[in-house]
């Protein structure tokens, strides 16, 4: 096992190194794009062009660019914006991350919680309404965009029925940091944790479903039916265990994916000033150093995502762990 | 109650209410094509997606003809008739204080038919008109992104080694990137090029950005696909009658593996029309003057809350479209392999 654990993770840094030169690459050495050029305003004379390009460094050979470009990002952590040069990207990544973390966290517990009930419900109502009623309403939620969903429950929660019971307590949009205010924190966000989890319960709850009508047919159920064990134990404690590992391999890849920024659609639609919003601000100005850094953050963040998600899967499955 | 067939073609399964004698000697394509036609669910969605597709690419008849609107270029000052009388297009005083400016609401009529936008223009034209570029990068770049991988795959399960070993982690790195990060560098890097190779407004750079950032999708599975097909004894009897490199490849494994990438493709429209709507809704999709659902919404965010339907209806359009694509899709899987459906009936 620990042999298996310390290649997962030499593999894993040499990953990180790959991901950290494509996105310098990507960023800096497209043809076409030249930054310089950019920022040395309009109608610049090349004299100008080439002064904005020393300053930026931007003359030097590309490897040294690359080389320093990381040290100022993980070493020295002092790299600054192109647009705003008194932002600094690593201390704004890091003020970002609880923002995110507080979205992802409390979407990815309503979707565990809701998909299992609905995937369980399906497969324990089979052959009644319930279960295709339950597997259309997923369908038409991974069917959603999530950027839309949420303008459509802005536009519910803060206008339309704003005035009723129903929504008279939601907030306008923005953040409240938990330590500020954990009340008020829980109200931002509860209309944004429902968006977000509205796709992914409709994915795993047919992904639970699928995995547990395979189980079902499988040897052991049957056994422990004949034992005489209840349906309801059945369920819990032998089905929904070995129906899991999908669940559970899956579920932290979308984690990873979420929290290194992948949730900045419904971080926009409901100004929650998370990384992902950092990202979409940066792109807006064509920050480079910002879109770079968030990136390779993101980038790092599912690489290691899975990387743990390979050792918890190995944990839970004996069958594949390499002997 | 389900029957298996257990003759000499195995891999064959019956569906509920098949029998033995009426599939014996038929090929597995036809068997499937059957399948897929009995299933109503299936063909109902495969039909509403063709009316989507029909509708959308029929968007200049409906301009022209229906709504008698130009739908690209401005139209602040414009006035249109509605119930007899004309009313102009944006119209003063909206807004909750009165002062503003108010794009017209749903007529309902065949003019404006669900309002017009912040730019005058008729919301229902914009929508077919964006259907039309929506459609056609996420046709486009699901059937790139499916014919590369498949290729790679191919390449890489059948020579193994060294091609398996570069394709392979080269995919490892693109998979390594959150699909939409990785989307919206590529996105932002083409489009902001201060010395253009490629024409920026061009629909080709989403369409090719989305097919290749998706290509580890479709990959890992035909390679697996390719793989345990490489194993099997008609491959190795082919070999054994002298059969080249290409023709093992083409006519032995390539039938094989058709299956899987035919189930795949119609979710990966479904992911490549969402994802596209999303790029464009950031603003780094599709760039004027061409339109699509996704910059439709954007352009509907100002709006959201005195003419809803400008976000809304683009939204209602991308939804009914993916859920008739996912529901094909699931038809077409079901179609091509019956166990799953088999397994689910056997009580």
């Amino acid at each position: 096992m620990t042999a298996f654990v310390i290649r997962r993770l030499i593999g894993m840094v040499l990953v990180l190194f790959a991901i950290t030169v494509l996105t310098f690459l990507i960023f800096f050495a497209t043809p076409g794009v030249d930054p310089a050029r950019q920022f040395a305003g309009r109608n610049p004379d090349p004299t100008t062009v080439a002064a904005v390009r020393h300053q930026f460094g931007l003359d030097r050979p590309l490897p040294v660019r690359y080389a320093l470009m990381m040290k100022r990002l993980f070493i020295s952590r002092d790299l600054v914006s192109y647009g705003n040069q008194a932002l600094e990207v690593v201390p704004a990544i890091k003020a970002a991350t609880p923002v995110t973390l507080s979205l992802v966290t409390g979407a990815a517990v309503l979707w565990i919680v809701f998909s299992i009930l609905t995937g369980v419900l399906a497969v324990v109502f089979k052959g009644t309404l319930v279960d295709p009623l339950l597997m259309i309403l997923a369908l038409i939620g991974i069917s959603m965009p999530v950027f839309w969903l949420g303008e459509v429950a802005n536009l519910i929660t803060l206008d339309r029925w704003h005035d009723t019971f129903l929504f008279s307590w939601v907030p306008p949009n923005g953040y409240v940091p938990l330590t500020q205010n954990p009340w008020q924190w829980f109200l931002h966000l509860i209309i944004p944790w429902i968006t977000l989890s509205v796709l992914y319960i409709g994915f795993y709850a047919r992904v639970l479903r699928a995995d547990l009508l395979e189980v079902q047919s499988e040897d052991f159920v049957r056994t422990a039916r004949a034992k005489g064990l209840s349906p309801e134990r059945v369920m819990v404690r032998h089905m929904l265990r070995n129906s899991m590992i999908t669940f559970v391999s899956l579920f932290g890849l979308d984690f990873g994916v979420l929290v290194g920024g992948g949730a900045l659609l419904t971080e926009v639609v409901f100004g929650l000033p998370g990384v992902g919003k950092l990202t979409y601000d940066s792109l807006q100005t064509l920050d480079l150093p910002v879109i770079m850094a968030t990136v390779i953050y993101g980038a790092f963040f599912i690489t290691i995502m899975s990387a743990v998600v390979d050792v918890v899967y190995a944990r839970l499955d004996p069958r594949i762990r390499p002997t | 109650m389900a029957e298996f067939a257990f003759g000499p073609d195995e891999d064959v399964v019956l569906a509920p209410g098949e029998a033995t004698e009426q599939i014996a000697g038929k090929s597995p394509w036809r068997l499937a094509g059957r399948r897929l036609l009995r299933d109503r669910v299936a063909l109902g969605a495969l039909g509403l997606f063709v009316l989507i597709v029909v509708l959308c690419f029929s968007a200049p008849i409906y301009a022209h003809h229906v709504a008698h609107t130009v739908v690209f270029g401005s139209n602040l000052n414009g006035t249109t008739r509605v119930n007899g009388k004309t009313v102009e297009v944006i119209q003063q005083g909206g807004g909750k204080l009165g002062i503003g400016e108010n794009p017209i609401g749903p007529t309902w009529q065949t003019n404006y038919f669900i309002g017009s936008d912040a730019q005058g223009r008729d919301v229902m034209a914009r929508v077919l008109y964006g259907g039309r570029a929506s459609l056609a990068i996420g046709v486009g770049s699901a059937a790139i992104c499916c014919l590369f991988a498949t290729a790679l795959a191919l390449m890489a399960g059948f020579f193994r080694g060294v091609t398996d070993s570069v394709f392979s982690r080269v995919m490892d790195l693109i998979w390594a990137f959150p699909v939409y990060l990785l989307a919206i560098s590529l996105s932002t890097v083409l489009l902001s090029q201060t010395k253009p190779i490629v024409n920026p407004a061009s629909l080709w750079i989403p369409t090719l950005v989305i097919a290749v950032v998706y290509i580890p999708y479709v990959y890992r599975p035909v390679r697996g696909q390719v793989l345990s097909t490489r194993e099997k004894e008609y491959v190795e009897a082919a070999v054994s009658q002298g059969a080249s490199n290409l023709r093992l490849m083409f006519n032995e494994i390539t039938p094989n593996i058709l299956s899987t990438v035919i189930v795949l493709f119609p979710l990966m429209i479904a992911t490549t029309i969402l994802t596209e709507s999303a790029l464009s809704f950031l603003g780094i999709g599709v760039q004027s003057p061409h339109a699509s659902w996704g910059t439709i919404i954007q352009d509907g965010q100002d709006l959201l809350y005195t003419r809803p339907w400008v976000a809304i209806a683009p939204g209602i359009m991308i939804v009914l479209t993916v859920l008739s694509l996912n529901v094909l899709g699931d038809g077409v899987r079901d179609a091509l392999d019956p166990r799953a459906k088999v397994r689910e009936t056997k009580e």
